[in-house]
């Protein structure tokens, strides 16, 4: 009930500082729709070898790579924000009350996944122009997926910051952790181009089957069975970092 | 019992740099023991420890060796106890910029599980108190460091703590936001709050706390009332003017008294007088001058100030360092 109330008190107050600048939340969703707006003329013929004969049918499979992507990247970016409030005395400040630990960290993670959410909305309504197609039951399943990639990327570079402090040294090993990852996961260019071993590390890699069941469901395959695994490691993965990180911000010292 | 006690607190840190790592004594085994409704300050240099000292009773980092309790409840074992009988103002502050200091407020009081009405309400109450209603409704960042200050402050004692950690809560401040911050400080003891803060101001440590300690390198060098750790080290001097045709004759009769300690004749007609207590001894001097038909032009009594002691402790002056 605490962890739940303290929770509810810290992402109120993230929500209602992040209104009051929302142009970060733009600014972050600003190159995924230059890319969707650049490389929309060669998306057909790039992904024609994964059965992309129609412009609408890259879409479908292009979008969710795009926003499984998105989730990784602006959840591990997060980290970043902490930095300024460590900086700046909140967390501290924080940690002086018997507030819950794990609510400082959930309040802000949830934070950033309704700031995924706003970023996706605006992909998806963009892409919904190019001739993309999707039903509603399956988009709220995808946005499930989504919403715990934030959880786990974000709570992970929060877990990361309060670890780190250095502002240099956290955007080297953010960024030496997002890329591969993402090249790892078929984000943007499919896995299936990758080598034979690449391709083998792929299935032990949550966030492929993240891509592959967000393509499943953007196919209108709702029951395909990577959706379900994509779920189930997702969900795993979440409950370790968020414990993980939780831990590490009831006795951050700095 | 203090409301207070702290038996041999350490801390210490390693730095690296350049394949050398080095040992930072930064607290190196104190003791204190501050009684309930006291103001006590911390008096110290740059680097001597004192929020490392106050970090570690404010539940933020584990010491490396000794115990404390806080209003009863153990830093070690009772955590919770701790938390919630203390506030704590860091060095830094910890308002955020697009926070308004209402919001602040609330949100503390809600962090110590006070429910939203009543959060409020003592959110009113202290911009008050603090005399910030007027900017209430405005971001933090546009407001002066005294006010900001203050509402660092206001944020650290809306739950009514029965101590209250300050850390520096005057640096950066001008002399007259300072005054306003002494009364503030003199308000949340009238209200029953023990207040720990810390300074590297001679002036506040002197004129504001009840109560001393001054912590050179990691230890406490000395601990006390100002009055009493300046007495301790040395009385009063008072320097008498005559002129310098009475200066051999005043020199002469003075030499007789049993309250001075140290009689010195200098240049240009002045007397440098060595006395246990300056305001006992200057009627005395004034009189038996007068008796012997010397007249004074001139009376100053030197009391000694905190940096005397500092300087005779640790053998160099606050100012300096
Ligand atoms: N996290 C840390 N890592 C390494 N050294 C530290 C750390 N924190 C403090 N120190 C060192 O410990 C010593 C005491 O620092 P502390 O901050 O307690 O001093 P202070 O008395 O508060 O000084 P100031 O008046 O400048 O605030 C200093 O030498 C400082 O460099
Ligand atoms: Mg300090």
């Amino acid at each position: 009930m605490k962890v739940l109330h303290d929770t509810w008190l810290i992402f109120h107050r993230n929500v209602k500082l992040m209104l009051r600048s929302p142009l970060w939340v733009v600014l972050g969703v600003s190159q995924p729709v230059v890319f969707l707006l650049l490389f929309a003329p060669l998306l057909k013929p790039a992904l024609a070898t994964m059965g992309a004969h129609s412009q609408a049918q890259a879409y479908r499979i292009y979008v969710p790579g795009m926003l499984v992507a998105l989730a990784l990247a602006g959840g591990l970016y997060a980290g970043f924000d902490l930095l300024r409030e460590l900086a700046s005395g909140i967390v501290e400040r924080a940690r002086v009350t018997p507030v819950s630990r794990i609510a400082l960290l959930l309040g802000r993670a949830l934070r950033d996944v309704v700031v995924l959410v706003v970023q996706a909305a605006i992909i998806i309504v963009l892409s919904l122009l190019f001739g993309l197609t999707v039903s509603i039951p399956a988009l709220l399943i995808g946005y499930g997926i989504l919403a715990l990639i934030t959880l786990t990327s974000a709570s992970f570079s929060y877990g990361v910051a309060l670890k780190i402090k250095n502002p240099a040294v956290l955007g080297q090993l953010i960024n030496n952790v997002a890329q591969p990852l993402m090249l790892l996961s078929g984000t943007l260019l499919p896995i299936a181009l990758a080598p034979l071993w690449l391709r083998d590390t792929a299935n032990g890699n949550p966030f492929n089957w993240a891509v592959t069941g967000m393509r499943a469901l953007f196919t209108g395959h709702p029951g395909d069975p990577s959706i379900w695994k994509a779920f189930a490691m997702l969900g795993g993965l979440a409950v370790l970092t968020v414990v993980w990180s939780g831990r590490k911000f009831a006795k951050s010292v700095r | 019992m203090g409301i207070i006690e702290v038996k041999g607190l350490a801390k210490s840190y390693e730095t690296r740099s350049r394949r050398k790592t080095t040992k930072v004594d930064a607290v190196a085994g104190v003791d204190l023991d501050v009684a309930e409704g006291e103001i006590f300050g911390f008096l110290g240099p740059n680097g001597a420890g004192k929020t490392t000292t106050l970090r570690m009773l404010a539940t933020l980092i584990p010491p490396d060796a000794g115990e404390a309790t806080i209003a009863g409840a153990n830093l070690r074992s009772q955590q919770a106890g701790v938390r919630a009988a203390i506030g704590y103002i860091a060095q830094g502050g910890a308002t955020t910029d697009d926070a308004t200091a209402r919001e602040e407020l609330v949100l503390q009081a809600r962090m110590h599980g006070i429910g939203k009405a009543e959060a409020q309400r003592r959110a009113i109450a202290a911009l008050a108190a603090f005399e910030l209603t007027e900017y209430a409704d405005r971001a933090c960042k546009t407001y002066s460091g005294g006010q900001r200050r203050r509402v660092d402050i206001a944020m650290g004692i809306i739950h009514r703590p029965k101590v209250v950690f300050l850390d520096e809560p005057t640096t950066g401040l001008d002399p007259q936001s300072r005054a306003h911050m002494w009364d503030e400080v003199r308000r949340l003891r009238s209200e029953g709050m023990t207040v720990f803060l810390t300074t590297h101001y001679l002036e506040e440590a002197d004129v504001l706390c009840d109560r001393v300690a001054i912590i050179d390198g990691g230890v406490i060098v000395a601990e006390g009332t100002p009055d009493t750790l300046k007495r301790e080290i040395s009385g009063d001097i008072v320097t008498v003017g005559v002129g310098e045709e009475f200066a051999e004759k005043a020199g002469e009769v003075l030499t007789g008294q049993d309250y001075l300690t140290e009689v010195e004749v200098r240049d240009g007609g002045m007397l440098r007088l060595a006395v246990e207590d300056g305001g006992t001894a200057v009627p005395r001097v004034m009189r038996a001058l007068d008796d012997a038909g010397i007249i004074t032009s001139t009376v100053e009594v030197h009391r000694p100030t905190l940096d005397d002691v500092f300087l005779t402790k640790t053998g160099r002056s606050l100012r300096e360092s």
